[in-house]
């Protein structure tokens, strides 16, 4: 969407951590400096504190400012107020530079050599912050795939329980079996799903759910594996099988009158893996708002964990609807 | 004590059906209730349901074919209606939509006590058509999808969008569809305000689907000693008869064509 060059969002300039940490980065920068400079090692005490003497009130001093005028900055274009960053550290190194050359009897002191040195620094600084920031963004990330994975219809799990509740009487090992699927099912809703897990653990988890869905559908509801080429040890991201055919089954099989039929493909081809799911297309052509969203946060899902490695589509031919993915075949240690 | 509530169970799901069924049974000695039929949609609950009366129908909301929304309102038009008492797992908008209009629901999985309470709260109040026309509305607008037709016993289901002109005859109303007339059991001016955006008077007798009406013609010039009376017909789409236009409708029509 964006343009590929992306200013660097800027730290909190009146956060004491970050203080802290410009002025490490500075005092290392002047030691690094001073370690060239110095002839040997009995020299390097005097040549840093010479540098760091020059180097600490500039940094101070834009800090300073730089906390001061935060709000205007803040309302400044990213790039703008990067460069406003950049502009504020050269003309107050400049403005040191230039106070402090007659106290100093260095004659290389002048005020555009300071200038240059301290926007570097700062340039340098910006994208050193920009960058710790989104290495943090893995915690937001796992956030995110809680947050996403975390979701079931109420719709399935109430009609559900109420199935269960009229074959208790009739059937009640039926109703045995369900309530430990439903139970099972709930259990890896709930669990932590921040990891891929093996594909064989959602064709099972599926095949439970899909059960489950039978004891309210019936005959209405079958169900067409393909799955013989497929490696089970691939991995995937985990929840992906169960809202897809959950999707499939609320949208193709539920708006029927008499059964339909869901098919279920997924092959390993040279690297990649491909899962379909196709389902009846119950008259309205158009996806609805829920099925939108399902396939939304599966799409989220797929990103986080593939970044683009992994594609999702829909397609609708004839009367079937269809959703295919496909993910770079991972694998790991299965028992 | 009173004859049992005749009772009418609709849901696409067996297991569904089987647990109002049970709880029935056990609220019998409270609620008593007789079962007159149940069935897997709405088609099929007025096709066994045919010219019986119910005196409460049990029904779910998400079914195929015809769900239960529209077959309340079919319910609600029938002659002597039923207490509707809609059923649904979760749908937030309609559950919003019952409240708004004091519809009763209930809420799956349903328990006995709930049933019971709705069941005696129908016993009581006379059916509240309009407020389940209401919220019929406010969850799916635009009236009925259906037309009811009993032919021989037999219930025909007529949908709205493809019914071409109603005409009041003697003492029916017939509905027109590219295929064939079926006779309904209302009246035109009921059938007017209802689906009021779909078709449009032309004649005191007649409503004519706006999409249908292809154009217009001057079928007949009565020349009396002092005036000229023009009668004019629209022409329309799927059917080769012409339906005279009378002449307080004609500015209507002539509007709508003329647009």
């Amino acid at each position: 969407m964006g343009p590929s060059f992306r200013a660097p969002r800027l730290p909190d300039f009146c956060n004491l951590g970050i203080w802290l940490r410009v002025l490490l980065a500075v005092n290392g920068m002047a030691l690094a400096a001073a370690l060239v400079r110095s002839r040997g090692l009995a020299h390097l005490p005097a040549e840093f504190a010479e540098l760091a003497g020059l180097v600490e009130p500039v940094c101070l001093g834009s800090l300073l400012v730089l906390c001061a005028g935060q709000r205007w900055l803040g309302r400044l274009p990213p790039s703008g107020a990067a460069a406003a960053v950049v502009a504020v550290t050269m003309l107050v190194s400049a403005l040191f530079a230039s106070l402090l050359t007659p106290l100093t009897s260095g004659e290389s002191q002048s005020w555009w050599y300071a200038g240059i040195w301290s926007a570097l620094t700062a340039i340098v600084l910006l994208m050193w912050f920009d960058l710790a920031a989104r290495a943090h963004s893995p915690a937001v990330t796992e956030a995110r795939l809680m947050a996403l994975t975390a979701r079931i219809r109420p719709h399935f799990l109430f009609n559900s329980l109420n199935a269960v509740l009229g074959v208790i009487r009739a059937d009640p090992r039926r109703a045995e079996q369900a309530l430990e699927e439903l139970a099972e099912l709930f259990r890896v809703l709930m669990q932590d799903n921040r990891e891929l897990v093996p594909l064989s653990a959602e064709i099972s988890l599926a095949r439970q759910y899909l059960d489950l869905e039978r004891l309210r559908l019936g005959e209405r509801l079958q169900v067409r594996w393909d799955i013989e080429s497929c490696p089970p040890d691939a991995l995937v991201p985990p929840l992906m099988l169960q809202p897809l055919l959950e999707n499939a089954v609320y949208h193709g099989i539920e708006p029927l009158a008499g059964p339909g039929e869901i098919d279920v493909l997924l092959a390993g081809r040279q690297n990649r893996i491909l899962i379909e799911i196709a389902n009846p297309c119950g008259g309205s052509g158009t996806p609805h708002a829920g099925n939108r969203m399902a396939l939304g946060n599966i799409r989220e899902r797929l990103l986080l964990f593939f970044d683009l490695e992994a594609t999702l589509a829909t397609d609708l031919a004839g009367d079937r609807y269809r959703v295919r993915i496909e993910l770079p075949y991972r694998h790991g240690d299965v028992s | 004590m009173s004859a049992p509530l005749r009772v009418l169970i609709v849901d696409d799901e067996a297991p569904a059906r089987m647990r109002l069924r049970n709880l029935l049974d056990d609220i019998a000695d409270r609620v008593p209730t007789s079962i007159v039929a149940d069935a897997a949609d709405g088609v099929e609950a007025l096709e066994k349901l045919g010219d019986s009366e119910v005196d409460v129908a049990l029904v779910d909301i998400r079914m195929p074919r015809m769900d239960g929304i529209e077959l309340a309102r079919q319910l609600a038009s029938q002659a002597r209606p039923p207490a509707v008492i809609f059923a649904t797992a979760y749908d937030q908008y309609a559950v919003k939509a019952f409240d708004l209009s004091a519809v009763d629901y209930l809420l799956k999985p349903v328990k006995a006590e709930r049933l019971a309470e709705a069941l005696r709260k129908a016993a009581r109040t006379p059916a509240a058509t309009a407020a389940v026309r209401a919220a019929a509305e406010a969850i799916e607008p635009g009236g009925r999808r259906h037309l009811r037709s009993s032919e021989r016993g037999k219930v025909l289901l007529v949908p709205v969008a493809e019914v071409i002109y109603f005409k009041a005859e003697l003492k029916y109303v017939t509905a027109r569809t590219g295929e064939r007339e079926f006779l309904l059991e209302e009246s035109l001016a009921q059938l007017e305000t209802e689906f009021a955006s779909r078709f449009m008077r032309i004649h005191r007798n007649c409503l004519v689907a706006r999409d249908a009406i292809a154009g217009y013609e001057r079928e007949r010039e009565h020349e009396g000693a002092a005036d000229v009376e023009v009668c004019w017909s629209v022409m329309l789409r799927g059917v080769p008869e012409r339906l005279p236009v009378s002449r307080r409708q004609w500015p209507q029509v002539k509007a709508l064509l003329e647009r």
